[in-house]
């Protein structure tokens, strides 16, 4: 079941064709429902050479003969005609007005759709109003309300569930095409003298092809499934031409008497439906990009860790906080890559170490593998051990870790627009992280929060605090990630390059802050950033960090006066000074000459 | 927020008139000639003059719908030749029964597809999960009118445990017990195809929401999981799920179209598909004009809903 929405494995390289037709045979369900539905089509296919009575002769004398009786598999209905030809006929009936509706809805609403998205401007609006207006109706009513005008007949219902499916394939096709006819090969065909209709016949339509085959396979399913439906109502197939609708709508009569009826058409109706929706999805998992990048999956509350990790002893039993040969990776397609390889540090009460390093280092899993706070999947600890005031956090059962997390030790993350909860309140926020680790009355806990925005720095605290992040600035959301971590009094603040997405004035205020509030309540920070002159202006001791590696550490003035490695070498050259601006190209250029080299 | 409810109420005007403009012409487009219709044998040119500037059929199309929109919204839907009585009296007494129907069914639908959709994100991939994805799945491919029987013969036949069909009993009766009681069977029956794509959708926004940075905030503050789950994580994941029940309302009162002929409930949906065959065009007009207005007032119900639960629309 879970193969329809988990990605398929990616083949290796071929053409476009044949690895969508083989990611299409990858997931098992749709190959499942392309078998079913493919036999089913066969049956259909085969009905006029099948050994089959006719369906439409009467038998009085052998009326609503019962399943499995003699010479009618499925007994027969109130007529005495046989239900087994009668079904496999209908079939035929119902699987060709369903696709024959799909497609005749493909037509109009793909040509309405690439119409107006290539058109645009007045053409556009106009249209999709007008497709708007269709889609004002209720599902089957408009449906029925064509019906009503054209009368009852399986034509006529064919052109009315078609008609109301239009709006699905126009609005899908529109986006797209919208998109397309400002790209820029639709531009030179156009500088190139084509014609209108050819630049959409040759440009713009095989490109929204796959729009028009999923919204057709995802559509088709409720398509036979209405047709049924006006069929059962007696508004489609009329007699003696029937479909399974109309059957199982004749067969209702003797629900009672004889249930098998207008059972065994509804049941063909279904089969039919659910091998087209099982295959539907499965095409649109392989035509939509989106979905098949595997993006999601559900990450668990705390970081995998491996059974069989190795389990480091504590080298600093006088440090607050102590990392010990971690490794950490990520599983993708059954891959596995590191991306810390054997990180040890420590951190003392009351001190501030910044982790430093460029983007992809390994710090920010460092950072978050701490509380366990790396997504699982695909995330997991292979090897190494945390310890916090000498107890293995790795080793700490689920709870227990939870509970920890922003009493003992509490993060500060990097954009405060994406951290904070868009629908809470900033106030709620601050309230819920106190509330998470002690019993306060509603009221304390107003207070309380009221007076740690206040600390912060946000002015007018009690009126700010029933304000939602959208509407502080960055620096201000920013303020009241720093009062949620500060809320209980952690030990350990981590901070993850906390003022990263600030403009740089405001950059300042927050180191201050961070630094005044380190100091006033002697808490450890752990300072994770990629820039030198932040380290400078706030950390004791410097760690950096490469490739997953430490490759360097020691004081930071020590560091940052004798750099050993060639990487903090360069990290610390990247910071700009004033007045150098002119020469600070020149300066860093042939740094990062050498460092291409260096790697692979 | 009261100025946002006056905008959007505002802006339901061009839909009920594009509305009323489609069924107009749907309406405008039946083929035959009423007077001839009328007169029958009697069809002089004279006469079928004289009756079609009597109907005001002489008149051009423009102007038509003008009359026919005033005479509407003075309450004035026509008469049902079938019936012989006012077609607004008719279609509002069977719109009661179809409201109390498909209001019962979208909650059970919302209910129902928001729990499952939860359950199987928090535990994708287990079994459970398998089992709500292959329910869901059967449940958007069933036949709605079959799925009916079905019920009927199960639990009305078999079991005995509740009415095969009607909104009270014949005998004895007419209290909510018995209302509810006729309700469980058609109302869970129309629930069932809505229910399957509510989850479906609650369950790919909650595996998108429980990815957000923000849940990783929540999970750092030590929030145990079920806070994270259902406090911050569905909270976000709603506002992206209730349009879909906006819709889903469409798909109810459609559907109650197949129910109410299924188990004979008094609705609207029921007399559609009568008047259809008895072509009594007035009656029908009449329904699907109130219906859909009704779906379009729906959507504005899960507007208002949506911009109440998400503070970044709301200013």
């Amino acid at each position: 079941m879970s193969d329809a929405l988990a990605t398929p494995s990616l083949p290796a390289a071929g053409s476009g064709r044949v690895s969508s037709w083989r990611l299409l045979f990858n997931n098992r369900l749709a190959t499942i429902g392309l078998c079913m539905l493919s036999a089913l089509v066969l049956m259909t296919l085969l009905a006029p050479i099948l050994p089959l009575p006719d369906p439409d002769a009467t038998a009085p004398a052998d009326r609503l003969q019962p399943l499995f009786s003699a010479g009618h598999i499925l007994g027969t209905d109130q007529l005495g005609r046989d239900i087994l030809s009668r079904l496999i006929w209908g079939s035929r009936v119902s699987m060709i007005v369903g696709f024959s509706a799909t497609l005749v809805a493909a037509a109009i609403g793909s040509t309405i759709g690439i119409v107006s998205g290539y058109a645009g401007g007045r053409t556009d609006n106009l249209m999709m109003r007008g497709i708007d207006m269709l889609m004002a109706f209720p599902y089957i009513l408009l449906a029925l309300a064509i019906v009503a005008v054209l009368g009852p007949g399986l034509m006529n219902a064919l052109y009315a569930i078609a008609v109301v499916n239009i709006p699905f394939f126009a609005r899908n096709v529109r986006g797209v095409t919208l998109g397309l006819s400002h790209r820029e090969f639709v531009d030179a065909a156009r500088l190139s003298g084509k014609g209108h209709l050819s630049i959409v016949l040759t440009e713009i339509l095989p490109n929204v092809l796959p729009v028009i085959v999923i919204t057709m396979s995802t559509t088709a399913g409720w398509m036979i499934l209405e047709t049924a439906g006006l069929s059962f109502l007696g508004l489609g197939a009329q007699p003696p031409q029937a479909d399974l609708g109309s059957m199982l709508g004749e067969g209702r009569a003797q629900l009672f008497t004889a249930p098998h009826v207008s059972v065994v058409p509804g049941v063909m109706i279904f089969l039919i439906v659910i091998s087209l929706n099982v295959l539907g999805d499965g095409i649109r998992d392989v035509l939509d990009p989106r979905l098949r990048s595997g993006a999601l999956l559900r990450p668990g509350p705390v970081t995998a860790v491996d059974p069989e990790r190795s389990r480091p002893k504590n080298g600093k039993p006088s440090a607050i906080l102590t990392v010990e040969g971690l490794e950490i990776g990520f599983t993708r397609n059954g891959r596995y890559s590191a991306a810390v390889k054997g990180v040890s540090l420590h951190l003392h009460p009351g001190e501030c170490l910044g982790l430093i390093g460029e983007s992809g280092s390994g710090k920010s899993v460092t950072a978050l593998s701490i509380m366990g706070l790396v997504s699982s999947p695909p995330g997991i600890i292979r090897n190494g051990a945390i310890y916090l005031h000498g107890e293995d956090v790795l080793s700490m059962p689920q709870t227990q870790l939870i509970s920890a997390r922003g009493s003992r030790v509490a993060y500060i993350f990097q954009d405060p627009l994406t951290t904070l909860h868009p629908m809470h309140s900033i106030g709620r926020q601050v309230a819920e992280a106190i509330a998470a680790h002690q019993t306060l009355s509603r009221q304390a806990l107003r207070e309380r929060s009221i007076a740690l925005l206040d600390r912060v720095g946000i002015p007018d605290a009690e009126k700010r605090a029933n304000h939602f992040p959208h509407q502080l600035s960055g620096g201000q959301r920013q303020r009241v990630g720093i009062a949620m971590a500060l809320a209980n009094d952690p030990d350990v603040i981590i901070a993850d390059e906390p003022t990263t997405a600030l403009d740089v004035t405001v950059q300042a205020q927050i180191l201050a802050l961070l630094r005044e509030l380190q100091r006033e309540r002697g808490m450890a920070l752990l300072f994770i950033t990629h820039d030198f002159g932040v380290v400078t202006e706030i950390c004791d001791r410097v760690a950096v960090m490469r490739d997953g590696h430490i490759v360097e550490t020691g004081k930071t003035q020590a560091v940052l006066g004798d750099p050993q490695h060639e990487y903090t070498k360069r990290l610390i050259a990247c910071v700009p000074e004033i007045g150098t601006g002119k020469s600070f190209l020149d300066r860093v250029a042939p740094i990062f000459a050498a460092d291409a080299e260096e790697r692979p | 927020m009261p100025s946002y409810i006056l905008k959007r109420l505002l802006s339901m005007i061009p839909v009920l008139f594009g509305l009323s403009v489609i069924v107009f012409l749907v309406m405008a487009m039946i083929p035959g000639d009423p007077a001839i219709a009328i007169l029958g044998a009697y069809a002089t040119p004279e006469n079928v003059a004289r009756i079609n500037s009597d109907l005001g059929l002489d008149k051009p199309l423009v102007q038509q719908y003008f009359i026919w929109i005033g005479n509407v919204l003075q309450g004035d839907f026509g008469r049902s030749f079938a019936l012989n009585r006012p077609v607004l009296d008719e279609v509002l007494e069977r719109f009661r029964a179809t409201l109390v129907l498909a209001g019962v069914a979208l909650v059970l639908c919302s209910v129902i597809g928001l729990v499952a959709g939860v359950v199987s994100a928090v535990r994708q991939f287990g079994w459970v999960d398998k089992v709500i994805t292959f329910v869901v799945l059967a449940g958007i491919s069933v036949p709605s009118f079959w799925l009916g029987l079905i019920l009927i013969l199960l639990f009305a036949v078999k079991w005995r445990l509740l009415p095969a069909s009607g909104m009270y009993a014949v005998y004895g009766g007419g209290d909510l017990k018995d209302l509810l009681l006729h309700l469980i069977l058609p109302a869970f029956t129309l629930a069932v195809v809505a229910a399957g794509v509510i989850a479906r959708l609650t369950r790919a926004a909650m595996l998108e929401v429980l990815r957000q940075d923000f849940i990783r905030t929540a999970r750092a503050k030590g929030l145990p999981e079920r806070s994270v789950i259902y406090r911050h994580a569905f909270r976000a994941a709603l506002v992206s799920v209730i349009p879909v029940i906006g819709i889903q309302a469409g798909f109810v009162l459609g559907g109650a179209v197949y129910i109410e002929t299924v188990f004979q409930w008094p609705g609207v949906g029921a007399m559609l598909v009568k008047a259809i065959s008895t072509r009594d065009i007035l009656l029908v007009q009449g329904g699907v004009l109130v219906v859909a207005g009704s779906y379009v007032f729906f959507n504005l119900i899960a507007d208002v809903v949506q911009t109440m639960l998400d503070p970044r629309i709301r200013t």
